[in-house]
């Protein structure tokens, strides 16, 4: 149990390339914190950084009380649970568990309960005699979290552990890490590029690019307010679409619109619609209609997919509806967008305004 | 897994391609092999004149032959030494190396060259290097009290050969060690040091396990070469001296069957070489590869 404290970290690796550019983040004691961003933001590099596995070029790391950066892996108190799982090949499950206990000079006994604790815990007691190679990859998956709980570290670092595993598991098995979190109220570090697990995991999202932090908070606070176009488009499937105001005031017949634009924070430049929020039928509030040609039209089941072609605009657009309305690919539709979910951005700088 | 096969009108194409190697083969392996078995079993007489068939009595004479049995036990602790030699000393390079970032393709290409120089060349090297005489090695360990001399002593001569055939062999070792730690994932090393392990232990309980399908590979492949590729070596430092304290049994073959002219002993000898090397090769593959995975 422990609270995790980055301050200013950097990482600059030789050549002057900077991978991680400066990152401030307290995860409190017992949080689930998700960092997720796309592949190369430094997201990996920021947790092997506080696991100890990369240097720290700059800043300080703070794990519980101590201050980090020069220890070993060993000596911070932390697990982690690796992509490929990182089993060792040669050892059987339970010598799997045992051996970060072994190390660590546990007593014979006591190595013992907390194995058979650990393999309970997952339902993985059928397979302590076994060795890696006779598991599935969801068995391994239980294995590598096994080997990570069994000596009942400070924090759990995950990075991407579920990358390897089917949909089906993916799903069940991101629901067992969160039960299981739940129950041992340990720190958790997670890594993922996948916006999915981490509005579903964390407590508290931090969204990286490129070496820094674009925003951090709740995962419905990042997905009603993203404060950047970036994490507007990565947070949320599809993705939200961003129009130019220019676009849309040129679109401003006088009476459709009602003045919805006018009250948008000064500098918005940019309107974000997230492609569940464009109606097809006129809500009650102030809003906004705009006029798209239906390209193509995807039946996902309970919900659809339209992705549409807006009047004298090249940029594609996707719109979510639930069910499967009456249209036909071709057709001519108006979208009702309300004043509340337009999502204001300053086209310069990136930042959401307001 | 089914590939699909490519198949080729006509009869004598695959004939025509396996020709040369089978050629080969009769020429330089069946039918020396068999003139072995087949002089083995004869006695020639002083001059070379006639030969007449013994039997088995070419054997039966060599295990009752002092000198022989001697060859036996000298083959035994030279094959032992410098496949544990050759061996250690590759693995240290490789994990040293294997550490590197920048400069590993370089330290690995030179420490591959040894392998390119003739067995009899390294030989004369080492020659000249524990010369008693010249060389640097007895100059050296003349200051610290020692007299080398492998010209005297069966231990300094059995040293010198043990450690000019296995420097050769420590190349070949190297790539393979090198190519096996290689294919260790780097993360179950991390996953080892988040586990508390050391460096030491590390290499002891995660490494080096997971390098055993090389490592025995390399014992059965050095101790094949150290019993009969290293005549060169042999013949160039110490010719099986002194007092037949590094005539192992390949050089052993060479000084009876052409210095002795013993064709019949030195027949049975070979025969006998051929039998462990079958045997090795059966170990290796029937037994070794079989047991040594995980």
């Amino acid at each position: 149990m422990a609270r995790i404290k980055l301050d200013g970290l950097k990482k600059t690796y030789p050549g002057n390339v900077q991978a991680v550019k400066g990152i401030d983040l307290d995860v409190a004691d017992g949080e689930f914190v998700v960092l997720v961003g796309p592949s190369g933001c430094g997201k990996s590099t920021l947790l092997r950084m506080v696991a100890g596995l990369e240097t720290i070029s700059e800043g300080t790391l703070h794990i519980g009380e101590r201050v980090v950066n020069t220890l070993e892996p060993a000596e911070r108190d932390i697990a982690m649970v690796f992509q490929n799982y990182a089993l060792y090949p040669h050892m059987t499950v339970y010598n799997n568990l045992a051996y970060g206990l072994k190390n660590r000079g546990f007593k014979a006994d006591e190595i013992e309960r907390r194995v058979g604790e650990a393999a309970g815990m997952l339902e993985i007691e059928a397979f302590l005699t076994r060795k890696p190679r006779q598991l599935s990859g969801g068995q391994r998956q239980r294995v590598a979290m096994g080997r990570a709980l069994v000596r009942e570290p400070a924090a759990f670092l995950f990075d991407e552990p579920l990358s390897n595993l089917d949909a089906k598991l993916r799903v069940q098995m991101r629901v067992e890490i969160k039960q299981l979190q739940r129950r041992l109220k340990t720190t958790s570090l997670y890594v993922t590029h996948d916006q999915l697990e981490a509005m579903t995991l964390g407590d508290r999202l931090v969204v990286l690019n490129d070496g820094l932090i674009e925003q951090v908070g709740t995962p419905m606070e990042i997905y009603s307010r993203p404060a950047s176009t970036f994490v507007a488009t990565f947070i949320g499937s599809p993705a939200m679409n961003l129009m130019p105001r220019a676009y849309l005031e040129a679109r401003d017949d006088g009476h459709s619109f009602s003045g919805v634009l006018d009250d948008l924070p000064p500098g918005t430049d940019i309107v974000g619609m997230r492609p569940d929020d464009m109606l097809l039928h006129a809500p009650d509030e102030p809003h906004l209609v705009v006029e798209a040609t239906l390209e193509l039209f995807e039946a996902a089941g309970a919900e659809s997919h339209l992705y549409v072609r807006m009047e004298g605009s090249d940029q594609p657009t996707v719109i979510r509806t639930s069910g499967q309305p009456p249209v036909d690919e071709g057709d001519v539709l108006r979208f009702h967008v309300p004043r509340t979910a337009l999502h204001p951005f300053n086209e310069a700088s990136g930042k959401r305004m307001q | 897994m089914q590939t699909k096969r490519m198949t080729f009108p006509g009869r004598w194409l695959p004939y025509a391609l396996l020709g040369p190697q089978v050629i080969v083969t009769l020429i330089f392996f069946i039918w020396p092999a068999g003139q072995a078995l087949y002089q083995s079993l004869l006695r020639e007489d002083a001059f070379g004149l006639s030969s007449n068939f013994v039997g088995l009595a070419n054997f039966t004479r060599l295990f009752s032959d002092g000198s022989y049995l001697n060859s036996l036990s000298v083959t035994a602790v030279f094959a032992i030494g410098t496949t544990l030699l050759s061996m250690s000393a590759a693995l240290l390079l490789a994990v040293t190396v294997n550490r590197m970032l920048r400069s590993r393709n370089a330290y690995t290409t030179l420490l591959v060259w040894p392998y390119a120089i003739a067995p009899a060349i390294a030989g004369v090297l080492w020659w000249f290097i524990f010369n008693p005489a010249i060389g640097i090695v007895p100059y050296a360990l003349e200051m610290v009290g020692y007299r080398w001399n492998h010209r005297t002593s069966g231990g300094d001569a059995m040293l010198l050969v043990v450690i000019a055939a296995a420097w050769k062999q420590i190349a070949y070792n190297f790539l393979f060690f090198l190519a096996g730690l290689q294919s260790i994932p780097q993360s179950l090393i991390e996953a080892a040091a988040i586990d508390g392990a050391s460096p030491t232990k590390r290499f002891w309980t995660i490494v080096f396990p997971l390098l055993t399908p090389t490592t025995f590979f390399l014992m059965v492949v050095n101790i094949v070469y150290a019993m009969f590729d290293t005549f060169g070596v042999i013949h160039a430092t110490t010719q099986g001296g002194p007092a037949q304290a590094t005539n192992t049994l390949v050089y052993k073959v060479y000084a009876d069957g052409f210095v002795g002219l013993n064709l019949g002993a030195s027949a049975a000898q070979s025969v006998i070489l051929m039998v462990i090397v079958v045997v090795l090769t059966f170990v290796q593959f029937r037994f070794i590869e079989r047991r040594v995975n995980y």
